[in-house]
């Protein structure tokens, strides 16, 4: 996922990706082959085989009818008219504009040539498609539907997409890496928490400044250490000695296997020493949990119904951290000063 | 003021006559191909009378036309009023011949246009040269085709294809030069060869303004192929200029209503083969 401000270089780098610009240095490997380096016959190959693009402008040929635009690829490979056309209509239908197969591109609107641009790119079956702001002129909802159905993709056919954006929603959404791009170098690359929680400099923490934290940071990136907490074998003194120490007002109780048992409130122990109880006896087992990779968008509804501590736990059932509310706040109070101290 | 005599004249004139000597058999050639393309579109448009040519005729420019029905008709009604002046067989010489020249021409034309707009070195070269060619009165090509050519229809159809090509090439030029970027880059992003990208998408990209150059050339081919008449080539023209001579009005308005007809047919025909942008 490529982002940055217009005339950053963006669709410059892209163009490189399959030499329609030459790179002036360094390499570029599909599969270990070095695009950078390869003769005219060994690049028009993985061209046809492995690359296609999207282009910004859409770029469709205009004495084409829709599916000839689509099946032009295929035909520059040499594959015969039924299977190509039928392998086009296939990529008409994914781009939902069933139906339009024989219409002059001309008479189409913006975002539906942008979808024949994309199936054009899609029906070559490439392994790395090249995507410059193919979303970018979709309306809200078809653009949500096309970004599904390209996560789909990725996920089934395990494809390599270098998309260009403008859009850090989309970015957000479908990039697993994201890189933002200033005068023609790369300022960062790293997943969306990555970039959000620890950008490089001050102009990637700006350009990232309007993102809804709320929906990208997880229980993971706001969770405190689960310390201290207290051993289900342990006597009740322990544990109000701990809480004591700490300054907390409750502690998650759990076995050696670190699973989580319940929480011990420091009333009901303050009381239960009276009585000589033990801890199983004032253990509270009903607690609230949260996988790692929640987003505090979710969480924050929870929370607010209820005083005590949301425990994260992962697939094994262990504790692995603790929110509690001021973590949150204080995770969003972070990034928004960072910003306050920018402008 | 006494300038020195330059001998221009007689240099010329025996650079003509080595050109003649060293390359005649060529000519030769060159002059029986032309002779047998001009009998071979003159056979052909004759092979019918003229009431079953006109129908066959309204029908096919109807289809070539997309249907374009006043089209037809006007062009029916043309060939009717042709016919009854008594000029088919004349009109048919002089189609032939327009047909003939504009087809070499073009086949010279149109590869020439495409290898200057890939090629920065020929486009300089060509450009100066057609720049000329174009400055020139229409006249003046005939006496270089009467001299390697003789007199008849072959030296007017020569001089007819050299005057014809320079806005074909132009136009073609033009045309291809003007094909978007972005497109060119689909094409190069996709993996084309050189040869699939001209065919598939710079040639058909650029076929409106391609055409352009094909109408103008055929505009240019009837205007020349009459002034051709001068040198002896044959058809309408031939019939204007002996109406000229012999001061005929008749005569000479009548072969000029035939021309002009002849002309609005090619002209409006050529022009519905353009495919609309
Ligand atoms: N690494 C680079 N080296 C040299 N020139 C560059 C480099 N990156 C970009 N440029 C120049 O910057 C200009 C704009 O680049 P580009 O078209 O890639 O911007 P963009 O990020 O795609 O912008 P937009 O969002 O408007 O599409 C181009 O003229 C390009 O030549
Ligand atoms: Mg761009």
């Amino acid at each position: 996922m490529l982002m940055g401000l217009s005339g950053s270089g963006k669709s410059t780098l892209l163009r490189c990706l399959n030499r329609l610009i030459e790179p002036s240095d360094g390499h570029i490997l599909i599969d270990g082959d070095d695009i950078a380096t390869m003769d005219d016959k060994e690049l028009r190959e993985t061209r046809r085989k492995k690359l296609s693009m999207v282009f910004q402008g859409f770029a469709l040929l205009p004495h084409r009818t829709v599916i000839d635009n689509v099946a032009f690829g295929l035909e520059i490979q040499g594959v015969s008219k039924e299977e190509r056309y039928a392998k086009a209509e296939e990529a008409i239908a994914k781009v939902g504009l069933k139906g339009y197969e024989s219409s002059k591109t001309s008479q189409l609107s913006g975002g539906m040539q942008q979808r024949v641009g994309l199936a054009r790119a899609l029906a070559t079956d490439p392994d790395v498609l090249l995507m410059d702001e193919a979303f970018s002129a979709l309306d809200p909802l078809i653009r949500s539907e096309m970004q599904d159905e390209l996560l789909a993709l990725q996920d089934k056919m395990k494809k390599t997409i270098v998309f260009v954006s403008h859009d850090l929603d989309e970015a957000l959404k479908l990039g697993d890496r994201i890189a933002i791009m200033k005068d023609g170098i790369i300022a960062q690359i790293g997943t969306a928490e990555e970039i959000l929680t620890d950008p490089a400099d001050d102009y990637v923490s700006e350009f990232v400044a309007g993102v809804d934290r709320t929906k990208i940071l997880t229980a993971e990136n706001v969770m405190k250490r689960p310390e201290p907490v207290v051993s289900i074998n342990s006597g009740l003194k322990v544990a109000l000695q701990l809480m004591k120490k700490h300054g907390i007002s409750s502690i998650f109780v759990v076995d050696p296997e670190k699973t989580v048992k319940g929480i011990l409130f420091i009333d009901d122990a303050v009381a239960a020493v009276k009585d000589k109880k033990t801890i199983q006896d004032v253990l509270v087992t009903d607690i609230l949990s949260v996988k790692p990779d929640v987003p505090i968008k979710e969480i924050i509804p929870v929370m607010s119904d209820s005083s005590s501590p949301l425990a994260v736990i992962n697939e094994n059932n262990k504790l692995i951290g603790v929110i509690v509310r001021g973590s949150i706040l204080g995770a969003l109070a972070i990034t928004e000063d960072d910003q306050n101290d920018l402008t | 003021m006494i300038l020195p005599d330059l001998p221009i004249g007689e240099t010329v004139e025996s650079g003509v006559y080595w050109l003649n000597d060293k390359f005649g058999f060529l000519m030769d050639i060159f002059s029986n191909i032309i002779d047998i393309l001009i009998s071979s579109f003159k056979d052909a448009l004759l092979f019918l009378p003229p009431f079953a040519f006109i129908i066959v005729a309204t029908i096919l420019i109807y289809l070539i036309s997309r249907k374009n029905i006043k089209l037809a008709i006007g062009s029916a009604f043309g060939l009717l009023l042709i016919d009854s002046m008594g000029l088919w067989t004349l009109s048919m010489e002089t189609i032939a011949l327009v047909l003939s020249s504009a087809l070499v021409a073009l086949l010279i034309a149109i590869p020439t246009g495409i290898i200057a707009a890939k090629n920065e070195t020929i486009f300089h070269i060509v450009k100066p040269i057609l720049d000329f060619m174009q400055t020139m009165p229409s006249f003046v090509y005939l006496i270089p085709a009467v001299i390697f050519f003789g007199l008849g229809n072959v030296p007017g159809l020569v001089a007819t294809i050299v005057f014809a090509m320079p806005p074909a090439i132009r136009l073609t030029n033009l045309g291809i030069r003007q094909v978007p970027v972005e497109l060119e880059e689909v094409a190069t992003a996709f993996g084309t060869t050189s040869i699939q990208k001209l065919f598939k998408v710079e040639l058909p990209v650029a076929l409106p303004t391609i055409m352009a150059g094909v109408n103008q050339c055929i505009m240019l081919s009837l205007s020349m192929v009459v002034i051709a008449a001068m040198i002896g080539a044959r058809g309408l023209g031939y019939q204007v200029l002996v109406g000229i001579q012999r001061v005929n009005i008749g005569q000479g308005f009548e072969a000029g209503l035939g021309i002009v007809i002849i002309a609005i047919i090619l002209d409006r025909l050529t022009q519905s083969l353009t495919p609309k942008k």
